[in-house]
């Protein structure tokens, strides 16, 4: 069995001399990275689920998040949150137009595309703001709860703590990968890569701004959701 | 990859700077490891003679303490809540700062590059940044120390409430503070580690450094990162939201608490789920602390007993076993919590499991040393020093497994018998025996080997003096993190048995100074090392005793054979070092793995007993006629 593999002289990625998954060690530890990171999320999200499901009753999300901007005394129930989770994902579309002009070495394309990026990115934190700043209007915040829950009682201030802890965690992450596509950005426009020969740190960067994305996915679901 | 493997021939004048504090070598990042995990191992040893007074004499007055520790030393008594901030930092340090930081990072970084002909670690710079953020860390928490209201008092474990609420206990004050900013810099410099190694581990192991032919420690090292990576997280997770408690009026831990009678306005929360994530980090971090020195018990084990090692394969599966069970048995810490029986029953079951792959590993170093050419030098003494404390300490696991004997033994002394044995002390010993047998790739000297016979054997005999007695104060139900016993009849026959162990401590950490000053006088009084001085197969001692940057001067050797061929019959010597070909060995020295499968017809007769065994086994499932 083993000498058959070796006798046929077939090169072995596994052998040494090679990299075994195709990736360069800095993808390589991009992706042990995220799944580091998704440790984290998954616990933090874990530890909304045991405290929600602990609590004899839990505030409406319909109820909550109910509010677009400039539109007064109307009840449109994940209308706005729709519209973040849509720039979000668009940013997602536009990096991967990045990443594949990159393939082709298309510094301009590059450069475009990570600007909408960008600007995604900023619009969707920007959002986030908003949303935080009417939220902390209407006397939410760490510590207090003003949404009633579902029976009718004093609202689980949990469900405050939550929303903005992994909220907010979440928005540092996309935060962090504005800053990070800022500076690639300037790195492109300077010709880093050209002069390296290779795109790939655009690819690393997209699989942080992907993974921010899927993130995004679930706490979307778990918060606004259900 | 090309870039890091070029970047040697630019042997450019480094400045102390960049050859000392900013390195990023491989070689000097392992020592600056070493070093501080060396500092933070007599910061935590002091910390436990302090407590270890206390418990000794509780009744006698040391002015001495007074003028060293303030009013923490009131009228020469340590102060009880003063003990139990002492015990928390005693844990913290020796779990994460030294066995943790120090064992793994030390080692990490020396043997990775060394080990799998490597020039450097794939990222010397993140490599550097961990280096630093971990001092970092280390300043943070030593700083601790000496705030007003002293350093964090929770338990290493630091447990909620007790921890979440300022006004607790005086330890949760600044001090809990900066234990949580100094674990986070320590969780992102883990992190930055483990990438590292776990990346330098798959993509740059040189040509024929095949995963079945890398040596056992750098598997330990891999599935130890692959722990950390996983793992770290959640603590970070359990963190952020204990820093909201803390901080910003949430209650995540916190429900239904009186303080002086007041009811605090927190509702909600469980102090469960902290025990819980803490946990799911915790029960992996003990392996994350044992697994290199297990991994380094194998491979001076089987240098020093000159045969191969026992079950290489095995070794691997058990490596990877305890790897993936470490992360399905947190609940066995918190059997007391009021968890469903039934989940108590899973959680036992599971655990009892771990008991395969350990002793799967217990055999086979006894296998390896059966019949050796035993040299005992003093690695190979810690070396199997590991191996009985991993035994004595390893077999109350399976009574703490046990979720009805738990109950009883909860709390007790009989649970700090135990992961002070199998944990703290067993990874102590291979972090040593990694000391005294990476010294010469370390430093281009020997130890002394007289004073290491000396160091061993004092400590050796104190670990099981300090830590056997326990046993029995905890079946008789003596708890553990109590200030004093004096009030408790029924303890009071353990006074005497205190003091014994009290008296063990303080000798044995003294021994310790015979190890520290071997090591630093060694560093430049020395006998010169040669290059292979314990004949050993891996490549490490291929590269020259002068440690030149970028590991080898030429090309990097290629590897032809697995790190164990030692005392082949027929060969020259009793060693074959993995850059050996095969062309220049006779037929039945060559590496099996090239060696072609004899036809049916000429099996030996070994592989047709197998065949029958295997299809008889398939025949009990009635998978296969036999």
């Amino acid at each position: 069995m083993a000498s058959t593999t070796a006798l046929t002289g077939k090169k072995h990625i596994w052998d040494g001399g090679a990299e075994p998954y195709g990736a360069s060690y800095g993808k390589l530890m991009m992706w042990f990275f995220l799944l580091s990171d998704a440790f984290t999320f998954s616990a933090l999200l874990l530890a909304y689920a045991a405290l929600r499901f602990s609590a004899p009753s839990w505030p409406v999300p319909d109820d909550v998040f109910a509010s677009i901007p400039f539109v007064h005394g109307n009840h449109y129930p994940l209308v706005f949150v729709g519209i973040m989770t849509f720039i979000l994902i668009a940013s997602s579309v536009t990096m991967v137009l990045a990443v594949e002009a990159g393939h082709r070495g298309a510094k301009n394309e590059v450069v475009k595309w990570m600007i909408w990026t960008i600007v995604g990115g900023i619009a969707f934190l920007g959002c986030q703001a908003w949303e935080w700043t009417h939220l902390h209007h209407d006397g939410a915040w760490w510590g207090s709860n003003p949404f009633l829950n579902a029976d009718g009682t004093p609202g689980m201030v949990n469900f405050t703590n939550l929303f903005f802890t992994i909220t907010g965690f979440h928005g540092f992450h996309v935060f962090s990968g504005v800053l990070i596509n800022v500076i690639v950005l300037f790195m492109t426009m300077n010709g880093v890569f050209d002069r390296r020969g290779t795109y790939e740190t655009i690819e690393k960067v997209g699989l942080y701004w992907h993974f921010v994305d899927l993130v995004w996915v679930f706490v979307f679901t778990f918060f606004y959701l259900i | 990859m090309s870039q890091n493997h070029e970047h040697h021939h630019d042997h450019h004048q480094e400045s102390f700077i960049s050859k000392y504090i900013f390195s990023m070598d491989h070689k000097m990042i392992a020592k600056q490891y070493l070093i501080t995990g060396m500092i933070m191992a007599v910061v935590a040893a002091l910390i436990s003679l302090l407590f270890r007074l206390q418990l000794g004499w509780p009744d006698q007055t040391f002015p001495w303490l007074e003028s060293l520790l303030g009013d923490w030393g009131k009228g020469g008594r340590l102060d009880p809540n003063f003990y139990l901030a002492l015990v928390t930092m005693h844990g913290t340090l020796m779990v994460f700062f030294v066995l943790t930081a120090g064992l793994s990072g030390t080692f990490s970084n020396l043997l990775i590059p060394f080990q799998i002909g490597a020039r450097d670690m794939a990222s010397p710079f993140m490599n550097m940044l961990s280096y630093w953020l971990f001092f970092l860390s280390s300043v943070i928490m030593l700083v601790s120390l000496f705030v007003e209201s002293g350093p964090a008092a929770a338990g290493w474990t630091i447990y909620p409430p007790l921890s979440a609420l300022p006004q607790a206990v005086p330890g949760s004050g600044l001090g809990m503070t900066l234990w949580l900013v100094s674990m986070t810099l320590f969780i992102a410099s883990s992190l930055m580690g483990s990438l590292n190694y776990i990346t330098t581990i798959l993509n740059m192991r040189t040509v024929g450094m095949k995963m079945t032919r890398l040596p056992l420690t750098i598997w330990a090292f891999l599935t130890t990162s692959i722990l950390g990576v996983l793992s770290f997280p959640v603590l970070l997770a359990a963190a952020v939201l204990l820093i909201f408690d803390r901080s910003f009026g949430t209650s995540f831990y916190l429900s239904d608490i009186f303080i002086a009678g007041e009811a605090l306005n927190r509702q909600g929360g469980s102090p469960i789920l902290f025990q819980h994530l803490f946990w799911f980090l915790g029960h992996p971090e003990v392996y994350i602390v044992l697994m290199p020195a297990l991994g380094i018990t194998s491979e001076v084990v089987a240098t020093n007993a000159r045969k191969p090692i026992f079950g290489y394969r095995a070794m691997i599966g058990s490596l990877l076993g305890i790897s993936f069970l470490s992360f399905i048995v947190w609940g066995h810490h918190m059997f007391v919590t009021g968890m469903n029986p039934f989940l108590g029953n899973v959680f036992m079951i599971l655990t009892l499991v771990i008991a395969v792959p350990s002793a799967v590993k217990t055999f086979n170093y006894l296998a390896t040393l059966w019949k050796g050419n035993l040299k005992f030098t003093p690695a190979m003494l810690f070396a199997i020093g590991l191996v009985s404390l991993f035994i004595s300490g390893g077999l109350t696991g399976i009574w703490l497994g046990n979720a009805a004997l738990d109950i009883n033994l909860h709390d007790t002394y009989f649970v700090v018998a135990h992961f002070h044995l199998v944990m703290g002390s067993a990874s102590m010993f291979g972090m040593l025996a990694g000391v005294y047998h990476w010294y010469p790739k370390m430093f281009g000297k020997m130890m002394n080997a007289k004073l290491g016979y000396l160091h061993f054997w004092l400590t050796f005999a104190a670990v099981y003096l300090v830590f056997f007695p326990m046993h029995f104060m905890g079946l008789d139900g003596v708890p553990r993190r109590y200030y004093n016993f004096t009030g408790f009849e029924y303890m009071s026959e353990w006074m005497d048995l205190n003091r014994f162990i009290s008296v063990s401590a303080i000798l044995g950490s003294a021994a310790q100074l015979i190890f520290i000053w071997n090591f630093f006088y060694s560093i430049r009084k020395g006998k010169d090392a040669p290059v292979n001085p314990w004949n050993s197969n891996t490549l490490e001692w291929t590269t020259p005793v002068e440690r030149i940057h970028g590991n080898w001067p030429g090309e990097i050797p290629h590897v032809h054979r697995w790190p164990y061929d030692y005392s082949r019959p027929g060969a020259p010597e009793d060693f074959i070092p993995q850059t050996v070909k095969d062309d220049e060995l006779p037929e039945e020295l060559r590496s099996p793995k090239v060696k072609p499968v004899p036809e049916r017809a000429d099996a030996p007769a070994e592989t047709v007993v197998d065949k029958v065994l295997f299809s008889r086994f398939l025949n009990l499932f009635g998978l296969k006629k036999a």
